[in-house]
């Protein structure tokens, strides 16, 4: 996959995103697929996968594998739905996931503060848009007020506690 | 009044500077014109009619004589030297070049203030009275939980791309003015029987194309989880709302889809597993934001000093400003001075840069440096003494800024309407003015009393018509402008939508209708009854039938 940041650089690696079920891949490759096709999966082929999630997706599909997961990508099919951010914080916070969440779709430089605020840690960055320009985006606010997953302790706690 | 801390300021400038590079990429052509627009709606930045308009945040209606002298140099600066208070506590600025925004911006950081999420789908200025803090009748300030809102709020990671835009509005008093039940979630601060304080929790209200009374979905929630039930509720809104339909996406729909208890418990499931979280409030976070707010250095006054009550009886202009354009205040021998901007003439909340520069003088002269705005679109001195008010009265005179007509038939709230919104059926400004010229007799005025007139140009109900005792909505009707008149709507304790009486009237006929309103008025109330009660009493339909009969 293109044009990703990830660990404050951009960078390239071997996933491949999957984004109809009608698309075929290799039982080698390691696939980001639909998350009705990573749950049909068959167990035997050797790449690894992951699935993706649309905004609206049920996280109880995935919490018994949870632990397992080495990533789980969420969708924003327009950078305006805000979906994916509550799904980013539900899984980081509530089910305790410590894999790579990944940011696909249409995710740009401008959303990259706040995203990386609620656990996403691998951005697939537009393909239109550069990816090294974008990554000014994680730098645009030096901190925040809320408990976010980077940031747990809210500000105001921090600054009654100095 | 809240001081910013090295944070505070650091995230704003550092907002100023994303949204600097946000415009530098729009020009050059690197954003297009779709993906610009919601970065800019989310900084307050409109493009109107005629230019872009810029809205910047005044949050809960506080502001510094500091802050206005910066509001009118802008207006005088980046401006046509005026600006416009909005019915969200905000000033609106109708002319600034968009190249020209970051440097406003920067200018604004300087005084602690932004426009950060005045628009945009996303959390909006938080709104309260504009009497908190020294009103006679507020059971608690609800200031600090208005600041600590505004900053939870603020930059939300989670919660801005919301399905739609989301307003907050808080009420620490006996009697509601802030209209917290057509907000998505209005605040009652509350105490149970056991002295505790709390939140009485309101939410999908809202007026627009589908204008509703909020519901209760909380009678009281202490006031340490006031953030993690905020986010609750957010996050519930944020996930299940609408997203399909912009008309069907603010939280009202989705309460009104899932009844009031069906969400309260969805809320309720939500919050279980936040409560107690980290943004849990401790007594000590609570007492760091209400330190801003303690009284200022009021003196020991007697009531009633001679050099206000002299005047009342000789003066009877004087007389009638104070009935209309005071307010009784919780410190013996002050009152708050309402300095109206709804001048004949003058498109209601608009201000000049002259009158801004007046306006902080006296905040300054007469009180402790601050003033409010009002939902009604007026501006606020809140501590004037008594035996000042003469002076302030005479001051505010020469300035445009004494016309005694709060809370009466002509102090009009109303948007901008056609002559400046892009989202207009109709112009608003000519009809309030003619509106304001037909009743400009003030005895006749203040004979009618209490009337709440809102006036919206279109659907989107920015001038809360449905609110009003007496409502005007402008429709379109074929190209053409048409006035549709709602009764009954009421703001407050009572708040009520109101009903259309009939068909919509030509702009030269609506003064002629409210004339015929309140002479059936005039003929059918009861000794002291105001308007709105006596259409509560006896319908709308005496009322339809005298604006719609043929002439005799």
């Amino acid at each position: 996959m293109q044009n990703l940041i990830k660990n404050d650089a951009v960078t390239e690696d071997a996933w491949h995103l999957i984004r109809s079920e009608d698309e075929s891949y290799g039982a080698a490759e390691d696939v980001i697929l639909p998350l009705a096709a990573w749950l049909a999966l068959d167990p035997a082929r050797s790449g690894q996968a992951a699935p993706w999630l649309a905004p609206d997706a049920d996280l109880s599909l995935l919490l018994p594998v949870l632990a397992q997961l080495p990533l789980i990508a969420i969708d924003f099919p327009a950078f305006t739905d805000g979906r994916g951010y509550s799904l980013a914080r539900l899984l980081r916070e509530r089910y305790g996931y410590q894999g790579e969440l990944r940011a696909i779709g249409d995710v740009q430089r401008d959303q990259l503060a706040y995203l990386s605020q609620v656990g996403f840690t691998v951005f697939a960055i537009r393909d239109d848009r550069p990816a090294q320009a974008a990554l000014d985006g994680l730098r645009d606010f030096s901190d925040q007020y809320q408990a976010t997953v980077l940031q747990p302790e809210p500000l105001f706690k921090r600054r009654t506690s100095r | 009044m809240y001081k910013y801390d090295e944070v505070d300021h650091r995230l704003v400038r550092e907002r100023v500077e994303q949204f600097r590079d946000q415009t530098r990429r729009y020009l050059a052509g690197e954003l297009s014109e779709d993906e610009f627009r919601p970065l800019r709606l989310m900084n307050g930045l409109y493009v109107q009619r005629h230019a872009p308009m810029l809205r910047v945040a005044i949050p809960y209606g506080h502001l510094s004589s500091t802050q206005l002298r910066k509001l009118s140099h802008i207006a005088r600066t980046y401006d046509r030297g005026y600006g416009h208070f909005t019915t969200r506590q905000n000033i609106q600025f109708n002319w600034p070049a968009l190249e020209r925004v970051p440097d406003i911006l920067a200018e604004l950081a300087e005084v602690e203030m932004h426009a950060i999420q005045t628009s945009g789908n996303c959390v909006r200025n938080t709104t309260t009275d504009a009497f908190a803090g020294v009103a006679a009748d507020e059971y608690l300030d609800g200031r600090a939980y208005c600041e600590i809102i505004r900053q939870w709020s603020t930059l939300h990671p989670e919660f801005a791309y919301l399905p739609r835009k989301f307003k907050i509005a808080v009420s620490g008093s006996a009697d509601d003015r802030a209209a917290t039940q057509v907000h998505d979630i209005g605040l009652h601060v509350v105490k149970n029987d056991a002295g505790e304080v709390g939140f009485k929790v309101i939410v999908g209200g809202g007026l627009g194309r589908t204008p509703l009374v909020g519901k209760t979905i909380r009678e009281f929630l202490p006031t340490r989880h006031l953030l993690t039930y905020l986010d609750a509720v957010l996050r519930v809104y944020n996930r299940f709302g609408r997203r399909d339909n912009k008309y069907k996406a603010r939280i009202k729909i989705l309460v009104q889809a899932m009844t009031p208890e069906a969400f309260a418990a969805k809320v309720e499931d939500e919050w279980a597993h936040l409560k107690d979280g980290p943004a849990t409030l401790r007594d000590e976070d609570v007492a760091h934001y209400a330190s801003f707010f303690t009284d200022p250095a009021y003196e020991q006054l007697a009531a009633n000093p001679e050099a206000f009550t002299v005047p009342l009886v000789s003066d009877a202009a004087f007389a009638k400003w104070v009935a209309r354009n005071t307010r009784s205040h919780k410190q013996t021998g002050y009152r708050s001075v309402v300095l109206s901007l709804k001048k004949t003439g003058v498109p209601p909340g608009d201000i000049t840069a002259e009158q801004m520069d007046a306006a902080a003088d006296w905040a300054d002269r007469f009180g402790f440096g601050e003033l409010r705005v009002a939902h009604e679109q007026n501006l606020i001195l809140p501590d004037v003494k008594e035996s000042d008010l003469y002076e302030v009265w005479q001051l505010a005179r020469q300035h445009g800024f004494a016309t005694p007509n709060v809370g009466l038939l002509t102090d009009i709230i109303c948007c901008p309407g056609g002559d400046f919104c892009s989202l207009a059926n109709a112009r608003s400004i000519p009809v309030a003015e003619a509106i304001q010229q037909k009743f400009d007799n003030l005895d006749y005025l203040f004979d009618l009393g209490d009337i709440d007139c809102n006036f919206s140009g279109c659907m989107n109900a920015c001038g809360h018509h449905h609110i009003g005792n007496i409502g005007i909505l402008g429709v379109d009707k074929n190209g053409e402008e048409w006035y549709q008149i709602t009764l009954g709507g009421s703001q407050g304790n009572h708040t009520a939508i109101g009903k259309v009486i009939g068909p919509s009237f030509a702009q030269a006929d609506v003064p002629l209708a409210f004339e015929k309103i309140m002479n059936l008025y005039v003929e059918q109330r009861l000794a002291g009854e105001r308007f709105i009660e006596t259409v509560r009493r006896i319908g709308l339909e005496p009322f339809k039938e005298r604006v719609y009969a043929k002439s005799h």
